[in-house]
């Protein structure tokens, strides 16, 4: 039977790679984006919206159960970053950042769980960075969102653990998507440096972690972050 | 509207005790203790009660809502002592929803 795999942001970037990996895999994917669905595929529906806008969530979520019956994953990809000194930071861009990242995930979580916890089974995989692990600077909203994120997963990973339901989360490093087109060069080469195996990420780095996370078979794996490319926390 | 929500609570109470197997959820009414003190469920079977509440009142009335409450494990002020409190909260969501 196809799995059906919800995941946020598949406009663009590492959540539109998901999205096609799994649909290559005949699974179902429902995918979110503030934009229109940049998908076209028989097994893929889309919905338009914001990941904090919680009547909209509770809305989509209710609707993947009416029509798929079941969810198997989840995936929180969706995220946003805002590269900037403290000293230079805006209230309004702290929250934007916050709400996506943080609010978003923790609303997807909360309503596919209420799906999942029926099943008595379910994967959660949310997304960290490893700009969390390492402190940079200029990163100070994004990774404390990042920070939050990983610590509400751990959390989420005992109070969801009697229902079968595993929640781990993955750390990429840099990868050429539009996330870090704004990121000065020099920043990102400092970054590389300071990872044990010094390369840009690719698609397929993060998506086999992802997939690791989803198997069926990692059922005693929960509460856990893997980052990539060697960042040690 | 209120008798409907009312049977949605005891109809998911005596549903949800075919697992827990709870003599007080046998035959629940208005005045059955959910949560907190003497309440027959405990957390995990709350928040399976939530769920089951959510889906059904989403479908009988077409509206979602969301039964999170900043007061839920406060046992004085929870929505979610009784069976009455539970219908009265879901009453008041459903009015302004609307």
């Amino acid at each position: 039977m196809s799995k059906v795999i919800v995941i946020t942001g598949t406009s663009k970037g590492i959540g539109k790679a998901l999205a096609e990996y799994f649909l290559s895999q005949d699974d179902i994917v429902v995918g979110c984006s503030r934009a229109k669905p940049s998908i076209e595929h028989q097994n893929y529906r889309h919905f338009s919206l914001d990941v904090d806008d919680e009547k909209a969530v509770v809305r989509m979520i209710r609707e993947i159960k009416k029509e798929f019956k079941h969810i198997d994953v989840l995936i929180n990809n969706a995220g946003t970053a805002s590269m900037n000194h403290i000293l230079t930071t805006s209230k309004e861009s702290t929250i934007r950042v916050l709400n996506t990242n943080f609010v978003g995930t923790f609303l997807f979580t909360r309503e596919v769980s209420k799906v999942m916890m029926r099943q008595e089974k379910g994967r959660i995989i949310n997304f960290s960075t490893v700009a969390k692990a390492l402190n940079l600077d200029g990163e100070a909203i994004y990774a404390s969102s990042k920070a939050a994120v990983e610590t509400f997963s751990k959390t989420s990973a005992k109070e969801l653990s009697p229902f079968g339901i595993t929640v781990n989360v993955i750390a990429p490093t840099p990868i050429q998507t539009d996330l870090i087109k704004a990121v000065p060069k020099d920043k990102i080469k400092d970054l590389l440096d300071k990872q044990a195996i010094k390369r840009f990420g690719q698609f397929e780095d993060v998506i086999n972690v992802v997939e690791f996370f989803a198997s069926s078979k990692s059922s005693f794996i929960t509460g856990q972050v893997i980052y990539l490319g060697g960042v040690m926390q | 509207m209120r008798d409907k929500i009312e049977n949605i609570i005891l109809k998911t109470l005596q549903e949800l005790n075919e697992e827990l197997e709870n003599d007080s959820l046998v035959a629940p009414t208005m005045q059955t203790r959910l949560y907190g003190g003497s309440g027959a469920l405990d957390s995990l079977a709350l928040v399976s009660l939530i769920a089951d509440v959510e889906e059904k009142i989403s479908d009988e009335f077409d509206l979602d809502i969301v039964l999170a409450d900043e007061k839920a494990m406060s046992a004085k002020t929870s929505p979610f002592r009784s069976v009455e409190s539970l219908a009265l909260y879901i009453e008041n969501l459903l009015v302004n929803n609307e």
